[in-house]
C-alpha cells in the first residue's frame, strides 16, 4: 500500500514524536510544577513564554528558528561553540524545534492537574515526613495522572502533525528530516493526489484513533479540567 | 421614497472612485513571478486604468484551486506543465498558452568572494550543505540537478543537498548562511538589472533544459476584454523590459 519512501516517512515520523513527547515529559514536568506552587511574579512571563507557540504561525517560527539555529543566530553559535554544529537541516535540529513548538501542548494539561490537586494532600504527606521526590511520586504523579496522560498523548499527537516547523528547517531530507506531513505536502504539490490521500488517508486514521484513546482512557471529566484546542 | 434615494447617494458616495469603465480581474501567479507581476500590474494599471488583483501561491496550489473552480481570469504559471494540464482539463481556453519569461538559474552564496568562476568550492566540497528547490516540485529544482549532472559531481553533492519546496525556500536557506551556497533564480537576487549582493555564477543555459514559463487564460476571462489586454502588454516591449530588469529573458515571439 505504501512506497518504501512512505514507510520511510512514517518511521521517522513515530520516531520524532516518541523523542519528542519523552523530552517534553522530562522538561515540561518541573515547568508545571513551579508554574502550579510559585507565586514569584515570574509566573507570568513564563506562562507567556511557554504559550508562545500557540500564536505564532508556525512557518513565521520555523524561519526564525532557522535564523536563530543558523551559523550567525544566537543558538547556533553556541551549539557551533561546543562543537555540535548548526542544528537545521538535521533530526536533532527537529527535535529541538518540536520540543519548543509543542510544549505548551504538554505543560499546559500538568498544570492543570497539578494545581487541582490543591496543597493539602501534599502538606499531609509532608506531616508524614515524605520528602520534595517522595511526594512527587506517591502523591503528585497519582492524583495527576489524567493530566500526564493527557500531555502525552497531547505532545505526541502535536508533533506527528507539526508541518510548518519542519518545512522551514527541515530541508526535506529523506530519513533525516523528511517527516510524514512534508511528504503528503510534496505529493499535492507535484499533483500526485492519489498518493497524497492514501498516506493522508492513514494520518487521519491515526489522530482519530489517538484521540479516541485520550477520551477512552480517562473519561470527560479530566478532559473538561485540561480542554485545549488542537490546531 | 426618499430615504431610498438618499441611499442610493450614500452608496455612490461610497463607491471605489473608479473611472466610469474599469473593470476588476483577477490574476493567479507562480510566487516566484510575484514581485515582477506586481510592477508590470502597476504599469498596466496606470495605462489602462483596470484594475488586477494578484493572488500568488505555488504552482501546484493554484492547480488545485483552479480544479476546484477559484475564479481566476489568467494564471502566470512558473512552468509549462501546469498550464498544459489545466488546459487538457478543460479549464484553460485553448491555445491561449505563451512563454512569457525564460528563468536564469544561478549558483548563489550569501558571502562575497566565495564562489568564483572556477567553482573551485563546488568541485572540491568545501562548503557544508547547498540548498535547492526540490526537483520533483520546481523546474528551478530539476534544473539544478541536471547542472550537477553535467558538472559530473551529482553523486558526490547529494549528501549535502538541503531541499527547499520551492525556490524560495532555497534562497532562504543560503540567505539565512545555513546552506554555504545554493541553486537559486537570478530573479531572486536581481533588482533593476543589478546583483544585490554575495557572490553567484550564473549558470550557462545550455546546461539545463531551458525553465519557461507560461501564461494562460482560464475560463472566467475568456470573453475578458481587459484580461485580454493585459496579455498583450505583457507581448509589449516596456513589458518585456521590466521582464528582463528582474532577471528573466523573454522570447521574441511568445
Amino acid at each position: 500500500m505504501f512506497s518504501d519512501a512512505d514507510i520511510a516517512t512514517i518511521v521517522l515520523t513515530l520516531k520524532l514524536a516518541t523523542i519528542v513527547t519523552v523530552l517534553l515529559l522530562l522538561i515540561g514536568t518541573p515547568i508545571a510544577l513551579w508554574l502550579a506552587r510559585t507565586r514569584s511574579w515570574l509566573k507570568g512571563p513564563v506562562s507567556a513564554i511557554v504559550a508562545m507557540p500557540l500564536v505564532l504561525p508556525p512557518t513565521v517560527l520555523g524561519f526564525y528558528l532557522l535564523v536563530a539555529m543558523g551559523p550567525e543566530g544566537f543558538v547556533g553559535k553556541f551549539t557551533e561553540s561546543i562543537g555540535l554544529g548548526t542544528l537545521p537541516f538535521t533530526f536533532w535540529g527537529l527535535v529541538v524545534a518540536s520540543v519548543f513548538y509543542s510544549m505548551p501542548f504538554v505543560v499546559q494539561p500538568i498544570h492543570n492537574a497539578i494545581e487541582a490537586i490543591g496543597t493539602r494532600p501534599l502538606e499531609a504527606a509532608a506531616t508524614l515526613r515524605a520528602g520534595p521526590i517522595d511526594r512527587f511520586f506517591s502523591v503528585v504523579l497519582p492524583l495527576a495522572k489524567p493530566g500526564f496522560l493527557t500531555a502525552a498523548i497531547l505532545g505526541f499527537a502535536h508533533t506527528v502533525g507539526e508541518f510548518g516547523v519542519v518545512l522551514m528547517i527541515g530541508g526535506n531530507i529523506p530519513g533525516e528530516t523528511r517527516v510524514v506531513s512534508v511528504q503528503i505536502y510534496d505529493y499535492v504539490e507535484a499533483l500526485e493526489y492519489a498518493n497524497a490521500h492514501r498516506l493522508a488517508g492513514a494520518l487521519v486514521m491515526f489522530s482519530f484513533a489517538t484521540l479516541l484513546c485520550l477520551y477512552l482512557v480517562h473519561g470527560r471529566s479530566a478532559l473538561r479540567r485540561t480542554r485545549i484546542t488542537n490546531d | 421614497m426618499r430615504s431610498i434615494h438618499r441611499l442610493y447617494l450614500a452608496v455612490l458616495a461610497l463607491w471605489p472612485p473608479l473611472s466610469a469603465n474599469a473593470d476588476t480581474i483577477k490574476v493567479a501567479v507562480a510566487a516566484n513571478f510575484a514581485p515582477t507581476l506586481n510592477e508590470l500590474v502597476a504599469e498596466f494599471e496606470k495605462s489602462s486604468g483596470h484594475i488586477v488583483d494578484v493572488s500568488s501561491a505555488s504552482s501546484g496550489k493554484i492547480y488545485a484551486q483552479i480544479i476546484n473552480g477559484a475564479p481566476y481570469h489568467a494564471f502566470f504559471s512558473a512552468d509549462q506543465t501546469t498550464p498544459e494540464k489545466l488546459e487538457s482539463a478543460g479549464k484553460a481556453v485553448p491555445g491561449s498558452r505563451l512563454t512569457y519569461a525564460i528563468g536564469a538559474l544561478a549558483l548563489w552564496s550569501a558571502k562575497p568572494d566565495f564562489i568564483d568562476a572556477q567553482l573551485r568550492i563546488l568541485k572540491n566540497g568545501q562548503f557544508n550543505k547547498i540548498a535547492l528547490a526540490n526537483p520533483k516540485l520546481a523546474p528551478y529544482g530539476s534544473a539544478a540537478v541536471e547542472v550537477l549532472e553535467k558538472l559530473d559531481l551529482l553523486t558526490a553533492t547529494q549528501a549535502k543537498w538541503v531541499q527547499g519546496e520551492n525556490i524560495a525556500q532555497a534562497y532562504q536557506f543560503v540567505f539565512t548562511g545555513n546552506a554555504d551556497l545554493g541553486f537559486i533564480a537570478l530573479s531572486q537576487i536581481m533588482q533593476k538589472g543589478e546583483i544585490t549582493g554575495g557572490s553567484y555564477w550564473l549558470v550557462p543555459a545550455d546546461l539545463h533544459t531551458p525553465i519557461l514559463q507560461d501564461a494562460q487564460i482560464l475560463l472566467p476571462g475568456k470573453n475578458s476584454v481587459v484580461t485580454q489586454q493585459l496579455v498583450e502588454f505583457i507581448k509589449s516591449d516596456l513589458a518585456k523590459a521590466i521582464i528582463q530588469s528582474h532577471g528573466y529573458q523573454t522570447v521574441d515571439k511568445p
